[in-house]
């Protein structure tokens, strides 16, 4: 590329050439420091919002926080031991009636209907679905559960949230059935094996690890969801066991604390945000982590 | 041929008729015949379901947005009008709060986006990109209301006090510019909203885009490598003409996820139905914070009705911007089974 000076062409010309090719190198530094400033930028953010996290919730946190219930304003005691247990509830039966539907459909997507149009509309809605907005979510659940019973309930909730566990999963699941190299699945039907064993047995067993991942990932998502709880399960100032009554989150709860103008729920408003992203970024460190391991 | 085979074909004959056992051969055993039916009849279960989901949220946001539709008509989306009092409903003030925050969002986060994909895949060390890389999804795990509280208690002060006053005192004898740095400084707006929305968008686009740029065929990089091109001019004229699909999908998959994000918004948008003035300090609403402040109390009625037409509008808005951005992205991943 950079010619050598012949007699032909004048010390011009190499002069040109010299300045373009210093200009190409001043154009690749900047671009280059500029990627370096947007990546420093991305993690500043990050670091910054982990750090407030962290000072102004672990100065809330203490015992009664997990003892005690949602105070009134201005309380001098209370915790959110109602708001955590209504969350792990929800959570927990939302993951164990969405995972079934979810693990389901992804292997409809990944072993049946690879190239049906049932599987290409199946894959292409749950892509959209994956992304939809979540408040949506809680007000298809209002329509059809929430006003028709007349109430909000945590069974309103669990099912908002179970829409969301959903295209999570199938999309975990299907993307790990497609890693199963075919020659296994041929192994176990010349074996004579049924197709539902080897679905069972053999693709599924093997993509075990990617498929816990996929609902580590869905629990982490739900955990912190706010918006579908907003108009389904409500909140409660009480603690309650029954999932026909509105029952507290820790993310409802959150949202409630913090807009309001009371030192002592903001407080505790903080130590719950400090909980949330806890717990929300051990899950997908742990679920990394259990995917790493496997492949 | 003949010569090769045994004089007698089956030398055992006579032993294996000894020990085979007389009679009908044993009858294929299946475990549970009905299982195989059973489990592909759940199987197409699971995935109709999921196809009767959209349509149930399609269908039960219209029934519950039809006294709305039927009163308003398409009027409501240009009807700046919301008095719940005398139920005169109008959703421009959301809609507008809504493309503008996300609009902002974009502004921002697509050239920090672009900007760590290319660090992600051209320059960092290969020890570094993995690290780094979960370090960006960790970004997108951490809950929208984390963002909201953090944004309105910590961010929003700041920002008054270092972005928002200087950028007043700056433009404010400038014609035209100052209309858009009116109002009080307060951290609480749609410039706040749009920036914290272009935090949590950050990861999605770039997670995107760092994976259509490692689409690209090592060959045709390293050909321009080897003709003495920079990185920058790598990824320039090789790399982003070859993933443009792909790139231009990975914004929308961030826009989509900006118009639809609901609690990092309410907290900083104020929650003020204006449209008087175009100022980015002035406190105004959106699509989801509306819905996320009015819905629980809304009475059954026009008002409700109101609410949930915007909902219907931003489903589809986020419908039509996610199938776009899906169909870009499927149209790279076919070229790539050409091309390459």
């Amino acid at each position: 590329m950079s010619a050598l000076p012949t007699s032909s062409v004048g010390p011009a010309f190499d002069r040109g050439k010299l300045a373009m090719h210093n200009r190409r190198k001043r154009m690749n530094v900047v671009a280059l420091t500029l990627s370096l400033a947007a990546m420093s930028f991305g993690l500043f953010w990050l670091i910054w919002i982990l750090i407030e996290t962290v000072r102004l919730g672990v100065g809330g946190l203490n015992l009664s926080i997990f003892t005690d219930m949602t105070p009134p304003p201005q309380a001098e005691v209370g915790g959110l031991a109602n708001a955590i247990f209504g969350s792990a509830m929800m959570v927990s039966l939302a993951t164990l009636l969405g995972t079934p539907i979810g693990v389901l459909a992804g292997v409809y997507l990944g072993e049946y209907g690879q190239k049906t149009w049932l599987g290409s509309a199946t894959r292409f809605i749950n892509d959209i679905l994956l992304s939809a907005p979540s408040i949506v979510i809680g007000l298809f659940i209002y329509a059809v559960v929430v006003a028709p019973f007349r109430g909000f309930s945590a069974y309103a909730g669990i099912l908002a949230l179970a829409l969301i566990v959903i295209p999570v999963v199938i999309r975990t699941t299907e993307s790990m059935l497609l890693l199963i190299p075919n020659g296994l699945r041929e192994a176990a039907y010349a074996l004579g094996t049924p197709k539902w064993k080897v679905i069972l047995s053999v693709t599924l067993k093997a993509a075990r690890a990617g498929v816990i991942t996929g609902i580590l990932l869905a629990l982490a998502r739900i955990a912190g969801e706010t918006a579908p709880l907003l108009f389904t399960a409500l909140s409660n100032q009480f603690w309650t066991t029954d999932l026909s009554a509105p029952m507290a989150s820790l993310p409802v709860t959150i949202f409630k604390f913090a807009m309001s103008p009371y030192e002592n729920w903001q407080k505790l408003a903080w130590a719950g945000v400090f909980l949330i992203t806890l717990g929300v970024l051990l899950l997908n460190i742990l679920a990394r982590v259990l995917f790493k391991n496997k492949h | 041929m003949a010569a090769t085979l045994p004089a007698t074909p089956y030398p055992d004959r006579d032993k294996m008729a000894r020990v085979s056992p007389k009679g009908e051969p044993p009858a294929r055993r299946t475990v549970a015949p009905w299982a195989d039916g059973l489990f592909s009849v759940l199987a197409h279960g699971a995935a109709w379901l999921t196809l009767a989901l959209l349509a149930g949220i399609i269908l039960s946001l219209v029934v519950g947005a039809w006294p709305a539709i039927k009163e308003f008509g398409l009027g409501f989306l240009w009807s700046t009008e919301w008095d719940p009092v005398q139920e005169k409903f109008g959703g421009l003030v959301m809609i507008y709060g809504t493309l503008m925050t996300s609009f902002i969002a974009l502004l921002i986060a697509v050239p920090v986006s672009f900007g760590i994909a290319l660090f992600l895949t051209e320059l960092s060390p290969g020890w570094l990109k993995r690290p780094l890389g979960t370090a960006i999804e960790l970004l997108a795990a951490v809950p929208s209301i984390v963002y909201g509280m953090w944004g309105l208690l910590v961010f929003g002060p700041i920002l008054a006090t270092y972005v928002q006053a200087p950028l007043q005192s700056a433009f404010g004898g400038v014609p035209y510019l100052n209309t858009l740095f009116t109002g009080p400084p307060v951290g609480i707006g749609i410039l706040s909203a749009g920036i914290i929305l272009a935090i949590m968008v950050i990861p999605f686009i770039a997670a995107t885009m760092r994976d259509v740029f490692e689409v690209t065929p090592p060959l045709l990089k390293e050909s321009a490598y080897g003709l003495g091109a920079t990185t920058w001019e790598v990824v320039s004229t090789v790399v982003l003409p070859y993933t443009k699909a792909g790139v231009v999908g990975g914004i929308m998959l961030g826009l989509g996820r900006a118009l639809g994000e609901t609690m990092a918004v309410t907290f900083v948008i104020g929650n003020f139905n204006q449209l008087d003035s175009f100022s980015l300090f002035e406190a105004a609403n959106s699509i989801t914070s509306a819905l996320a402040n009015e819905f629980a109390e809304a009475g059954a009625g026009l008002h409700q009705a109101s609410l949930i037409y915007l909902g219907l509008v931003l489903f589809f808005i986020t419908f039509v911007v996610l199938a776009l951005s899906k169909l870009l992205l499927a149209q790279l991943r076919k070229g790539e089974g050409t091309s390459s």
